[in-house]
């Protein structure tokens, strides 16, 4: 007899496999959440958002009425935020300018990652020749002075957001364009993607399914920083009389009418700057977060 | 076709593949022809660079389209040659007809998909007509069959949470999920340690016993292909230098190369002092054109005719066959001329 006894066996059974199972996006998004500074950084952006849809509606001014016996006025209880050179209310303003900024930040933003993803995903996945030539145009409309192509389009279009989102975008969309490229490229070599290949996957599958997933980390991060680019780009087009002309006004041509006002009246400059700080700040956070949520590997 | 048979399953004639960079082209498989019968498992071995898995990775289209090409050669599947389907076509036999693992467990997994996923990708792809829960069914169950406990779980973890020798027993997985009847293994527990390697061995073996399918194995480790193949292709320089049984190889191999090359495996009898051996010189650089037998600078019987004139594959017995000179009896005067010394056999 021996003295040992056999322990029962964990059950070989299959578990039960009903249970919830979570998508992709799901998981991606319960990750963020678990994320404290991204949430933060979401909820910093939702607020922004919502105000700058309700309050100009709500503060009793608009951004055009000017009040010339009020101007430069430091902030006090009848204009939050102060007034400036023109006594135009800055609190009111400024959610003005929320609109024009986020506007033309996330949707440059958007279209960049839109064309550049598919751009340099293609050329990357492609390779060889074509990648060669599709590369070398970018290189080309990328050693095109900004500023020229700038004012060849003021030579054609009207001042406006959408001039200005074609302004952002007729260039912007190359940098993206070559890190997806350059991570496709490296992407591509992985065996999982030969694996993938000898499993019949089709090209298209290949492309969405493996390559681009797991080049999102370099995406979102791009992304974010193209977010407050545009933002200050924006800025520099309106100074050239490109992009929005007054009276209505965004963060970046505050801040550039406050830049000269700084020494006397500092409440012009503060408030847009801190805005577009407050924004780049939650952004950062938001973009840091999401990248972690998108990739399984640094999941915590 | 010398080797055809009803029971061929995959047959390679003269199969060249070369890749090309900027300066030069490298012709990394130059002429191979083997045969594959039904439920085999034939093992594939050589050195780094020898070709082996460029050779593997061209059967099925795998590599990539621009540095490498396929420059001539066939490769009849089921009497179908692969080197002239369309892409298309292809797809269809990938995975479902011949299927592949690979080297490295921890890169062959898609990081940001979930084990379950990428073992259901393949068996959707070739099977769309079955459920989702059927799917999950069959992935669950073979899971199980490559030995992962608590598959529930593990089929929803990504591949990060998993060992080296679990994601291994994934790959093979997703390999079997569509019962491929030809399985290319190309160094599959190079990366693994010993253990787990005979347990990875020994899984194939099972499955293939069940599922009926051919293995073709491709390693460097003579070991390995010892007790796990049938037949043995030695490849040297990007052409099969010998072709044997396992038993007429290990017992009594011919060519030079092989014998050499089983002679610098460590042996645990040999006396402390004794050196191990080793292959003089290096393997011949492959972007210059090799007009004779590639093996001709290392090896100690080659003569005159030996650097100009590549050797014919010279039949030793009904399935062992060598690439050299020293089985031509038209040479055999010229031998004795050039090297009265030295007479190997």
């Amino acid at each position: 007899m021996s003295e040992i006894e056999l322990l029962d066996h964990p059950s070989q059974e299959i578990e039960e496999i009903n249970e919830e199972e979570l998508s992709y996006w799901k998981d991606a998004w319960l990750r963020l959440y678990a994320n404290r500074p991204a949430l933060s950084g979401l909820i910093i952006l939702t607020f922004l958002a919502l105000c700058a849809m309700i309050i100009p509606w709500l503060s009793g001014y608009t951004y055009y009425e000017t009040h010339l016996e009020l101007k430069n006025s430091p902030p006090s209880s009848t204009f939050w935020f102060g007034t400036d050179e023109l006594g135009r209310d800055l609190f009111t303003r400024i959610w003005w300018g929320a609109r024009i900024s986020l506007f033309v930040g996330v949707t440059a933003a958007l279209i960049d990652m839109v064309i550049g993803v598919f751009y340099g995903a293609s050329a990357g996945f492609i390779g060889g020749k074509v990648d060669d030539v599709m590369m070398r145009f970018s290189d080309v409309l990328h050693s095109l002075p900004y500023l020229l192509i700038v004012i060849l389009l003021m030579m054609i279009m009207r001042p406006g957001v959408a001039t200005i989102l074609i302004a952002l975008t007729i260039t912007g969309w190359i940098n993206m364009a070559r890190i997806v490229r350059g991570q496709i490229l490296q992407i591509k070599q992985n065996d999982y993607v030969a694996a993938a290949w000898m499993l019949g996957a089709s090209r298209w599958r290949i492309l969405l399914r493996h390559l681009i997933p797991n080049a999102i980390g370099s995406i979102i991060t791009t992304m974010t920083l193209t977010i407050p680019a545009a933002i200050f780009a924006e800025a520099f087009l309106s100074f050239l009389g490109l992009g929005i002309q007054a009276p209505i006004a965004s963060w970046g041509t505050m801040a550039s009418d406050g830049l000269p006002a700084l020494r006397y009246y500092p409440w012009r400059l503060f408030f847009p700057a801190g805005f577009i700080s407050i924004t780049m700040f939650a952004l950062n956070l938001l973009g840091d977060g999401l990248r972690d949520a998108f990739d399984p590997r640094l999941r915590i | 076709m010398k080797h055809a048979s009803k029971n061929t399953l995959l047959e390679v004639e003269n199969l060249h593949t070369s890749f090309s960079t900027l300066s030069k082209r490298v012709a990394a498989v130059r002429g191979v022809s083997f045969h594959l019968k039904k439920g085999e498992t034939l093992g594939i071995v050589g050195e780094s660079g020898s070709g082996k898995s460029a050779m593997a990775k061209s059967l099925t289209r795998l590599l990539p389209p621009v540095s490498a090409r396929i420059d001539q050669g066939k490769v009849y599947y089921k009497g179908e040659d692969l080197l002239l389907k369309k892409e298309k076509e292809l797809c269809k036999i990938r995975g479902k007809e011949i299927g592949m693992i690979f080297q490295d467990p921890m890169a062959s997994l898609n990081p940001t998909m979930r084990i379950g996923e990428q073992i259901i990708e393949g068996y959707a792809l070739h099977y769309g007509a079955t459920s989702k829960n059927e799917r999950k069914q069959r992935a669950l169950d073979l899971l199980k069959q490559v030995g992962i406990s608590e598959p529930a779980s593990r089929f929803k973890q990504y591949p990060h949470e998993l060992s080296g020798g679990m994601r291994q027993r994934v790959m093979i997985a997703i390999a079997m999920i569509s019962s491929p009847s030809i399985l290319i293994a190309d160094e599959p527990t190079t990366s693994l340690d010993v253990t787990i390697q005979t347990q990875i061995l020994e899984l194939l073996k099972e499955i293939q016993q069940k599922e009926g399918m051919s293995i073709i194995l491709i390693t460097h480790d003579f070991s390995i292909v010892a007790g796990f193949c049938d037949r043995i292709i030695v490849m040297y320089a990007g052409e099969i230098v010998e072709s044997a049984t396992v038993e007429e190889l290990f017992s009594s191999p011919k060519h030079p190369y092989t014998k050499r090359l089983l002679q610098s495996i460590p042996r645990l009898d040999a006396p402390f002092s004794q050196k191990l051996y080793s292959i003089e010189g290096s393997a011949p650089d492959l972007s210059k054109e090799i007009k004779g037998c590639p093996f001709a600078k290392r090896c100690p019987y080659a003569i005159d005719s030996c650097y100009d004139q590549r050797p014919k594959s010279y039949s030793i017995s009904k399935s062992h066959y060598a690439a050299c000179s020293l089985f031509d009896p038209h040479l055999k005067k010229e031998r004795e001329k050039e090297k009265e010394c030295l007479t190997p056999f």
